[in-house]
């Protein structure tokens, strides 16, 4: 039952379970099975996964703060940036289940890369705690959340900086990840939870997964006119 | 440990190289097997277009790509640094499964010039053997541009690679590459149609004085039916190119090109998610008796057979030999031995332009879609006044503007917040990118070995990359990229973001994979793993195909060259060892 398999495994791909497989011989003919396909798993709205009220309230302020609701679109809460880090940290991803985790850990030189013995949900979890104790330490016992936007991007850029230090995590680290993480789910297909309605493509111009153009390249310099097009579709073909 | 029935022959990887070789001996009527560390994949169930052009899994969570847990490297930039394991791969991405890297890899299929397959005999000739860069471990190839053009020739219409030739048989050709060796036919389809900004960086170079030309590409420009009968379909300009699956079946690739046919073939049989660990020699170690290698279950099996094909990607060809003791390890400090040697990569630089009242429309492109130039590569140009080796490709290329990882903004604007989001908007469609894609030499401290801390999953030693840009490389592409920013100055961009590739290299930013060298090939055993026929000098039943066989990476994309290596083996194999099999060159 190759189909069953594959199948598992892009389960298991996705929600990081462990599940055996068997080895497979080519022999002969193609490995066929009608509708085998291994597309993800669509995000839904609906409770946190990984993130608890708390933590969820201030991605999703800080989320606003990195991409502004203006007249030009959706902020990063509206697009669902929060919900597309918090299954993302539910995920493979969360736990750097695909990455080399074996000891010894050791700093390296900046051109080694990533050394980090947290994987991105432990980074997440300290970073946020540390983001809350360096605010209240600062705002008069205020969360990131409370703070009004000036404030709030005083804490980013400060953040950013390197300048906002809590013995809790490495803030200017953390910032960093939040900001990849953010663009990502801005950005990303709609299926993984952000870019709602592909509010971040249409922010761009960016007609998505349309997979034809060759009337773009026989026409060159033309504004693209048709609307963009996601995995799941788009919104008006969804009641 | 269990013993398999004996085969005649035992493919390691399932890649280009592994495909097109197996499927070349079984047609000469051996019974071969091939064992592939990853899993079987194919257009219809693992790339349809409704699953493919996904950004997020393929190109940014790396998805399709080896995951480092299965297996990575350690790396550090100098003999005096400790080596820690790549633990996210990012500088080069590579290929695991059916397919191996042919599955997601661009299609920018070259052919090497004639000068690159002399380097060293050239630039000795031209300049004096003083003006090659210190510590350069250069070599000559053992076999001329001449001696491999037919099988250039072979692969490029495996592949149906759209083109136009710029040299026919001597010959010169108006619109195609006026610095190519000679070749004996054009390309097997027309080149791809240029949009907006390939257009551009056309029109600019040609009017700086240079020769701008399409590059060969493995996107189809039309329909294709290459000479095993597998039929290649227009390529679409998706966009979702490079890092992913071609559901259109209008990249050339494993899947598009051999593997049907080679399945089919009574001779042939795969394995998938079994990987090879080690090849088993004899006692006296002069010949190999087969393979062991490990299923998913953990099963280890041992796959005895005649002759045995390394074709497991560069990299972990030269893992493989030195897991398995084939060969004299290199040590740099001696400067002595062969396996590991001569580790060289690519060097490359991008220059974003920022234009005003244009639609670049970039998301419509291609893996090896836009223009090039040549001036500037190998020794197209006099070096004499310069001070370095080697060159690069210029291109303008459109091949992707994908939304998380393609937003250039110019310099100066913010990196989050309402001004950045608004630059954001502005920039992403008039932005284009003139890159160039540069040479690296080989050199004494560049090299491959067994790192002594980090394990794999088995408790084999990871392999240990100790590697760096040298002088040579980095004023090289700091003149290259001054020439990319005079094409995009005559381009029309309004500013720019110029970005120089300084040391030390890092594993952080992706570059290329055309990592090469490792198993280097050559007429002496005392600089080369393999002879000019690809077999060991050690082990005469194995031969290893890949660009780990380069003595040094020239300033262009490696398949072309490695897919033509692996049909001239081939032939040798099939024509001259299988007749009397044993050492091809006496040492
Ligand atoms: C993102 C990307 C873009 C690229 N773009 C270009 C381009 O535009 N132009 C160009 O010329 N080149 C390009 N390349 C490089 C190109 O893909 C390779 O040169 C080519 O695929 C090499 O062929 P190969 O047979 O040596 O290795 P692969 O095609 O990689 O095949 C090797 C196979 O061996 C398997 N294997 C490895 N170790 C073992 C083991 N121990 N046991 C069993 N199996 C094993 C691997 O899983 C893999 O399937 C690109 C590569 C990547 C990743």
């Amino acid at each position: 039952m190759p189909s069953t398999r594959r199948r598992l495994l892009a389960a298991s791909a996705l929600f990081g379970l462990a599940i055996p497989a068997t080895a497979r011989t080519l022999k002969e003919a193609l490995p066929w099975s009608p509708n085998e396909a291994y597309p993800p798993e669509r995000v839904v709205p609906g409770p946190w996964v990984f993130f608890t009220a708390g933590e969820a309230a201030t991605v999703e302020a800080i989320a606003d703060r990195v991409i502004p609701a203006d007249e030009l679109g959706p902020g990063g809460k509206e697009a669902g940036c929060a919900v597309f880090i918090d299954r993302q940290l539910a995920g493979p991803y969360g736990t750097s289940a695909w990455l080399y985790m074996r000891p010894p850990f050791a700093r390296g030189t900046p051109s080694q890369g990533l050394q980090d013995e947290d994987p991105p949900a432990v980074q997440y979890r300290k970073g946020l705690g540390a983001l809350t104790s360096y605010c209240t330490g600062r705002y008069g016992g205020r969360r990131f959340e409370a703070l009004t936007p000036q404030q709030q991007d005083e804490v980013l850029t400060a953040m950013e900086k390197g300048e906002a230090k809590d013995p809790g995590a490495d803030l200017r680290g953390f910032f960093e990840q939040l900001l990849n993480n953010m663009t990502e789910g801005f950005f990303a297909d709609p299926i993984y939870g952000g870019n709602k309605d592909m509010c971040g493509w249409r922010l761009l111009g960016f007609p998505g997964t349309r997979y034809d153009y060759r009337e773009v390249i026989a026409a060159p310099n033309q504004k693209y006119t048709l609307p963009p097009v996601a995995l799941t579709g788009r919104p008006e073909w969804m009641r | 440990m269990r013993r398999l029935p004996a085969k005649d022959v035992v493919v390691i990887g399932l890649g280009w190289t592994g495909s097109i070789m197996a499927l070349e001996l079984c047609r000469a009527g051996l019974d071969v097997v091939a064992i592939e560390r990853g899993p079987w994949r194919d257009t219809p169930t693992d790339f349809p277009p409704n699953v493919a052009p996904d950004e997020l899994r393929n190109s940014i969570r790396q998805d399709i790509f080896l995951r480092p847990a299965q297996e990575t490297l350690t790396f550090r930039n100098s003999l005096e640094q400790t080596a820690l394991p790549i633990r996210r791969f990012g500088s080069f991405l590579l290929g695991n499964g059916v397919g191996g890297s042919g599955v997601h890899w661009n299609g920018q299929t070259w052919r090497f010039l004639p000068t690159d397959f002399r380097a060293r005999s050239h630039l000795i000739e031209r300049y004096g053997e003083g003006f090659l860069p210190p510590d350069n471990t250069i070599q000559d190839w053992p076999m001329s541009y001449e001696e491999m053009e037919p099988y250039y020739d072979r692969f490029e219409y495996v592949c149906g690679i759209s083109g136009k030739a710029g040299n026919l048989k001597g010959e010169r050709q108006e619109g195609g590459n006026p610095f190519e060796g000679a070749r004996q036919r054009d390309y097997p389809t027309p080149p791809m149609r240029q949009g907006q900004a390939p257009g551009m960086f056309a029109k600019a170079a040609a009017e700086l004085g240079f020769h701008p030309f399409p590059c060969p590409s493995a996107n189809m420009s039309q329909a294709y039916t290459n000479p095993y009968g597998m039929r290649l379909a227009p390529c679409t300009y998706c966009g979702f190119c490079e890092r992913f699956g071609c559901g259109n079946y209008s990249k050339s690739s494993p899947q598009s090109c051999v593997l049907p046919a080679l399945i089919r073939h009574p001779g042939f049989e795969g394995r998938t998610d079994c990987q090879v660990t080690k090849i088993n020699l004899t006692p006296d170690r002069k010949r190999a008796t087969g393979v062991t290698y490990v299923d998913l279950q953990g099963q280890e099996w041992e796959q005895p057979a005649e002759l045995v094909l390394v074709c497991a990607y560069g990299l972990f060809n030269t893992r493989l030999l030195l897991l398995s003791g084939i060969g004299q390890p290199y040590d740099p400090v001696r400067n002595e031995g062969v396996v590991g040697r001569n580790y060289a990569y690519q060097i490359t630089t991008g220059v974003n332009g920022f234009f005003d009242n244009v639609e670049m429309n970039l998301w419509a492109g291609a893996g090896a879609h836009g223009m090039i130039i040549d001036d500037f590569n190998g020794d197209n140009f006099d070096h004499a006044p310069h001070g370095f080796v080697g060159g690069a490709y210029l291109a303008g290329y459109a091949t992707n503007a994908r939304p998380i990882t393609a937003r250039p903004t110019p310099p100066g604007t913010p990196r989050w917040g309402a001004q950045w989001k608004k630059v954001t908007a502005e920039s992403y469609n008039r932005t284009a990118n003139v890159g160039t894609h540069g040479s690296v030499m080989s050199y004494r401290g560049s090299y491959l070995d067994l790192d002594p801390t980090y394990k794999d999953q088995f408790g084999l030693p990871l392999m240990r990359l100790t590697f760096d840009f040298h002088e040579n490389e980095l004023k090289m592409s700091r003149y290259c990229t001054d020439r990319a920013v005079e094409i995009a100055r005559a381009m029309g961009a309004k500013s720019m973001q110029v970005g120089y590739r300084q040391g030390p290299y890092s594993v952080v930013p992706y570059q290329t994979t055309h990592n090469t060298g490792g198993t280097v090939m050559g007429n002496d055993p005392k600089t080369s793993v393999v002879n000019r026929y690809t077999q060991s000098w050690d082990v005469p039943n194995v031969f290893v195909s890949g660009a780990s066989l380069f003595p040094q990476n020239a300033g262009y994309n490696p398949t072309g060259t490695v897919g033509a290596l692996a049909y001239w083996a081939v032939e040798a194999i099939r024509d001259r060892y299988l007749k009397n099999p044993g050492r091809l060159v006496d040492a």
